[in-house]
């Protein structure tokens, strides 16, 4: 009798865990039928470019972008030590440097501007973002003409101030900074927008007690703001090291790269070493170089941005 | 908390003049659209005589109401595409419990490691194999599947009560239904944000469309205008600016409608 309501019960044990299986197995399959569409794109177009350039990078290719010859390191040794790569490594550094602390101080100094509470601000908000609707090809060519030698408006200015007119995108030693200084222009909408946004979060209470407290505008933007932003900086910071990096457009419309490869950024170079010359090795070593800068800043900006930043 | 009015005064001047400033590129270029080729050339800054002529001769120059329409075609699909597959993902992450999802959520956020511009390369070549250069479906598709919507997404389906999910498989409602029918609408506004910035970045794009299009039959604008520029040598800018006005209208204005969303939205998907 007992042995029988012992087998009773394995039994129901066995059901029971066999129904939890097929529960499993069928909620297992749900929620890949939901992340399937996702899944397969990212592979197709994500997963595997990435290990198809990486293999690429250690070839040499035919026009038709096929492997021909195996070299090994061979094209990473070439992109480090020829003159004409080891100039688009510095050019893309120096694009960064030029580009990120402008966008961020103009986006800041807009935002902290935008964040008070006058009659009309609403308009300001707009004209201040607005250059994030203003696509690389338009704002490129806006920028040309501003910077056209003889009628654009900037040698004008100069002209004004007796100052002698400017080759801003001819001259190699100043094209590099015109590019930075149009592309600044260009990200300033969007990181504006972010910024204002994480002023806007900033507890109001805060300033309430520092303004009983007597305490002055400079005080409070100190004391008060810039801590309590440091989460939306960092990320804006990071997101606008990714795309200095990423930059390409407004490099093919203004200078396609010259004078003399001074605005000649790794992703047009990575363009014309695939697109133009057909060499498909040495653009995909160029490309994994790219991707292993781009991964450790997003690394940085995942272990960093939760850790070194003032959280409310 | 009021301002003094001395300091008012301050930042009204600050706020006036980097209004100047920054709306100066485009305000100029939209006084040029309206100029004579000679005006232009001689430096004038506002048009002594305002015609309209540089905006007939852009549609001659160029067939910008194909490449227009391109765009329209090619930035709609993009942002159905990547609005159906956000929110699928993002249902699954929110509302399903399966084994391998907390390894599939982090292969999703790897994905935002890789840049576009890195896989390039291969990108071209399978669209080229597949026989899809010059054609909709290789302009579109690679776009579909977004991390960052995804992300989106998800915070927005994390503020729909759990009691409800409950209850439709009390009543014996499909996950299907339930995503259609109740999850969907209730995160309007996040959809109508990636929506936005969807259409936003499709319009805007740059590499792709140059690497994927060979002929003006799938041309989308910003392409036309690399074309216009290049085949102006820069004598005509008045063409050339209108056909810039043009190209950044649809885009302006979406953003204007759109702004406050899209910053709410932005710092949600980004930030959270």
């Amino acid at each position: 009798m007992n042995q029988a309501a012992l087998q009773l019960e394995e039994q129901y044990a066995q059901k029971f865990a066999k129904a939890k299986k097929a529960h499993r197995t069928k909620s297992l399959l749900k929620g890949l039928l939901f992340l399937l569409p996702s899944i397969i794109l990212f592979s197709v177009f994500l997963f595997y470019p990435l290990f198809k350039t990486i293999y690429l990078s250690f070839f040499l290719t035919d026009s038709s972008g096929a492997t021909t010859v195996y070299v090994g390191l061979n094209n990473y040794i070439n992109i480090f030590t020829s003159p004409l790569f080891v100039k688009s490594f510095q050019v893309t550094f120096l694009f960064v440097l030029y580009t990120v602390p402008g966008t961020i101080l103009v986006s800041l100094f807009l935002a902290i501007l935008a964040n008070e509470k006058l009659k009309g601000i609403g308009i300001f908000r707009t004209i201040f973002s607005s250059t994030m609707g203003i696509s690389v090809a338009a704002a490129s060519v806006f920028w040309m003409f501003l910077f056209h030698p003889s009628i654009g408006w900037l040698n004008q200015i100069l002209a004004v101030f007796g100052i002698d007119a400017i080759g801003w995108l001819t001259d190699p030693n100043s094209a590099l900074i015109s590019v930075a200084i149009s592309t600044i222009w260009m990200n300033t909408g969007f990181t504006f927008l972010i910024l204002l946004g994480g002023l806007q979060s900033i507890d109001s209470y805060l300033y309430e007690s520092a303004d009983i407290d007597g305490a002055s505008y400079f005080y409070k933007l100190r004391r008060i703001t810039i801590p309590m932003l440091s989460p939306t900086l960092f990320f804006v910071i990071t997101v606008s090291f990714i795309s200095a990096f990423q930059t390409f457009g407004q490099v093919d419309m203004l200078t396609r790269g010259g004078p003399q490869n001074e605005t000649n950024v790794i992703v047009y170079s990575i363009y014309q070493d695939a697109f133009m010359n057909y060499q498909h090795g040495v653009a995909s070593a160029q490309a994994v170089v790219l991707f292993v800068i781009i991964l450790i800043l997003t690394l940085i900006q995942f272990k960093l941005g939760e850790k070194k930043v003032h959280y409310q | 908390m009021t301002i003094p009015t001395h300091q008012k005064v301050i930042f009204y001047l600050l706020l006036i003049v980097s209004a100047f400033v920054i709306f100066a590129p485009a305000l100029i270029a939209f006084s040029m659209s309206f100029m004579l080729g000679q005006d232009v050339m001689s430096g004038k800054i506002l048009p002594p005589s305002f015609t309209l002529d540089n905006y007939v001769t852009v549609f001659e120059r160029v067939p910008l109401l194909r490449f227009l329409l391109n765009s329209f075609i090619i930035s709609i699909v993009i942002m159905i595409g990547q609005l159906v597959l956000s929110s699928l993902a993002a249902y699954a992450f929110v509302f399903l419990k399966f084994k391998g999802r907390d390894v599939l959520f982090f292969i999703f956020i790897a994905t935002m490691m890789v840049p576009f511009e890195a896989s390039i390369i291969p990108n071209f070549q399978t669209i080229r194999d597949l026989g899809w250069i010059n054609s909709y479906i290789g302009l579109t598709l690679p776009f579909f599947a977004l991390a960052f919507g995804t992300f989106l997404l998800r915070q927005a389906f994390k503020q729909i009560p759990k009691e409800l999910k409950e209850a439709s498989e009390v009543a014996g409602m499909g996950d299907f239904k339930f995503f259609l029918t109740v999850v969907l609408p209730m995160a309007r506004t996040s959809l109508v944000t990636l929506g936005v910035y969807g259409f936003l970045t499709s319009w805007n794009m740059y590499l792709w469309p140059l690497l994927a299009t060979t002929t003006e039959t799938t041309r989308t604008v910003q392409i036309g205008l690399r074309q216009l520029q290049t085949q102006e040598q820069l004598n005509e800018w008045g063409v050339i600016m209108a056909g810039a006005i043009i190209v950044v209208l649809p885009t302006l204005i979406l953003l204007f409608l759109g702004q406050k969303k899209l910053q709410k939205g932005l710092a949600e998907g980004a930030l959270k």
